[in-house]
């Protein structure tokens, strides 16, 4: 042997019979059928997720076009009471969305410039150890089930604040939107600290090298560069506040009262849908159907914020 | 913040000022350093208030009997036995179910599916479905499988309810865990002669199967602490017996019967005592509480080394 082994190799006369690479043809079949059964199964698995929506969309208009049949549109918008209930039945939705509207104000009191200030300060300032560190905690915090949250939320954080305030009721939507901005904390906290760490580094080390310090960089250079996607992440808090059910259902009370004081008990959308679901209402009663015209109120508020979250993140894009 | 076009005072030289200007700037960095520092110490003391008190609460009734008795009239007496049966039954249907629908889905748009209109309109309805609050999915359960399917309130309904509103976290990390494969790997198993579905099963699906795995445990975390969706599906709070045993009918080898059975979970067992006004009772709901926070926490942590401790051995 003292050529070149792939020349010799090359030499040999090729094999006699159908090419070894080319599958027999019913064999070819079957691969093709079986190919084509398992791309049919996958996007069957990806229709799911259109038919849960489209599922979601039906039952809650159809429960809802029957209450409406029953309770026109006006007063649902314009009563100020709500007590569908009662011998006086009264079906003002706003009664329910005060509640709803002033502990998510409170909850964005304490979670946008908590989840702000924890966003900048890891992305920007935190070295690498304490980042390691406080994105896993923050991450166990946000895996915390709500209703632990609620106990924590009517057991200590209410107690805590009559002490400061004797007369606070023991149900009030002060307390429950504290916990809950406590709760979406991480997620304001760790989609911001994303965006604001895909911001290139090109910009922060011109901004340095201008003179400015790491303040400066973070709140003039990084921060507005990275706006789009702090504003989803707020947008996303919102929407959590507003579907946040077992906090408020907890330590808010289940009293539908149009009022925007926090220190009052209320009762929002979501609390409503548990206080009629804990009972025993008969399907088909109109009760039953008031969850579902509630439940439609709720889908419509988070469908509104997530089509500004969209348009807040065409607006503010920023192309590198 | 001093703003950049300041004056300089008469009387003061330029070097004193910009070294007084500097030296500011620097202070307010610093006390930003220490702003950010307290806002991690808030956090972790909340977390810190929130299980201390659960733990003064509840330690005292965590017990043996306590995971071995059911719920009573008697809050010494009463247990959780029920509930994390019932979590652990609702739990087994919402993986089965959770799980190859979000990697399928998964696999689907991230491998095989065209650039068209359908596949565009997939993926923001799971980016929309992501936020969609929780109860919103008790809704759905209640009017279609409790009523039109005819489950009830039962163990397959829960299940299948928790699969729905988990299936958006499995799908994405899916997805997030396939797009880090290089391409690279994709072609050479293609030169190779594999077929798509062959490069899935033998390439695509090992690799990510870390990044899975630890969107699955999260999910399913999530999912066991999910209380509204239970409730507004009007699960029974009181639940004093277990569902048949899977093994209990003679003629069968494994009978589907608990599928149908009424139950209970933990949350929900948890609410039940908290929503009462004797004292006794909801230090049994802090009791219940800390077992349920020990199984999210516990599943969450694990999830987290997963993710950790892959990201640091894989080198493409």
């Amino acid at each position: 042997m003292n050529g070149i082994p792939w020349k010799e190799a090359a030499a040999q006369p090729a094999a006699v019979g159908p090419a070894p690479w080319r599958a027999t043809p019913p064999g070819r079949w079957r691969r093709a059928l079986g190919e084509a059964a398992i791309e049919g199964l996958l996007f069957l698995a990806a229709l799911v997720s259109v038919a849960t929506t489209l599922a979601i969309v039906a039952i809650l208009v159809w429960e809802s076009i029957v209450f409406f049949r029953s309770v026109p549109l006006i007063d649902f918008l314009t009563d100020t009471q709500w007590t569908p209930l009662f011998d006086d039945a009264h079906f003002g939705i706003i009664a329910l969305l005060s509640g709803t509207l002033t502990t998510t104000l409170v909850a964005l009191v304490v979670a946008i410039p908590l989840g702000t200030i924890l966003a900048i300060y890891l992305s920007e300032f935190a070295g690498y150890r304490v980042r390691e560190f406080a994105k896993p905690f923050l991450e166990l915090l946000g895996g915390i089930p709500t209703i632990i949250y609620g106990y924590f939320a009517l057991l200590f954080v209410t107690p805590m604040l009559q002490k400061l305030y004797p007369e606070l009721p023991g149900f009030n939507m002060l307390s429950a939107g504290l916990v809950m901005g406590i709760m979406i904390v991480p997620y304001v906290s760790s989609l911001s600290e994303d965006a604001m760490r895909g911001v290139p580094m090109d910009m922060r080390e011109a901004s340095y090298a201008v003179g400015a310090t790491r303040l400066q960089t973070a709140l003039f250079v990084v921060t507005p560069a990275a706006l789009s996607g702090i504003a989803s992440s707020y947008i996303l808090g919102i929407s959590r506040a507003v579907g946040e059910t077992m906090v408020v259902a907890i330590a808010a009370g289940m009293q539908p009262k149009l009022t925007f004081n926090p220190t009052e008990p209320a009762a929002t959308i979501t609390a409503y849908i548990v206080q009629v679901a804990l009972g025993d209402l008969p399907h088909g009663s109109i009760g039953y159907q008031t969850i579902f015209a509630a439940g439609l109120t709720l889908m419509l508020i988070t469908l509104l914020f997530n089509i500004l979250g969209h348009l807040l993140r065409k607006r503010f894009r920023e192309v590198y | 913040m001093d703003s950049p076009r300041q004056m300089r005072p008469a009387g003061e030289s330029e070097v004193r000022w910009r070294r007084r200007v500097i030296a500011r700037r620097r202070a307010w960095d610093w006390l930003f350093g220490l702003v950010g520092v307290l806002a991690l110490v808030l956090a972790a003391s909340v977390f810190a208030a929130l299980f201390s008190e659960m733990l003064v609460a509840g330690f005292r009734h965590l017990s043996w009997d306590f995971l071995t008795s059911f719920p009573s009239r008697r809050p010494a007496d009463a247990g959780i036995l029920s509930a994390w049966v019932g979590t652990t039954l609702v739990m087994l249907v919402t993986a089965c179910v959770a799980v190859p629908l979000g990697i399928g889905a998964g696999i689907y748009l991230e491998e095989y599916a065209p650039r068209n209109l359908l596949t565009d309109i997939i993926e923001i309805n799971v980016t929309n479905l992501a936020g969609v609050p929780s109860i919103i999915y008790g809704l759905l359960a209640l009017g279609l499988f409790v009523y039109q399917f005819g489950l009830g309130q039962s163990i397959a309904s829960a299940g299948l309810t928790l699969a729905l509103l988990i299936l958006p976290v499995v799908i994405v990390a899916t997805r997030e865990a396939i797009r880090t494969i290089p391409q690279h790997i994709r072609e050479g198993a293609h030169a190779c002669g594999a077929t798509k579905w062959q490069v899935v099963a033998h390439h695509v699906i090992p690799y990510s199967l870390p990044g899975i795995l630890t969107g699955v445990i999260i999910g399913l975390a999530r999912a066991i602490g999910e209380t509204a969706p239970i409730i507004t599906i009007g699960a029974l709070t009181f639940i004093a017996f277990l569902p048949p045993s899977p093994f209990s009918d003679p003629h069968r080898l494994i009978s589907f019967d608990w599928l149908m059975a009424p139950f209970s979970v933990m949350p929900i067992q948890m609410f039940n005592w908290l929503s009462r006004p004797e004292e006794a009772f909801q230090q049994n709901a802090a009791a219940a509480g800390l077992v349920l926070v020990g199984m999210t926490l516990s599943m969450n942590a694990l999830a987290i080394w997963i993710r950790y401790r892959f990201r640091k051995t894989i080198k493409w």
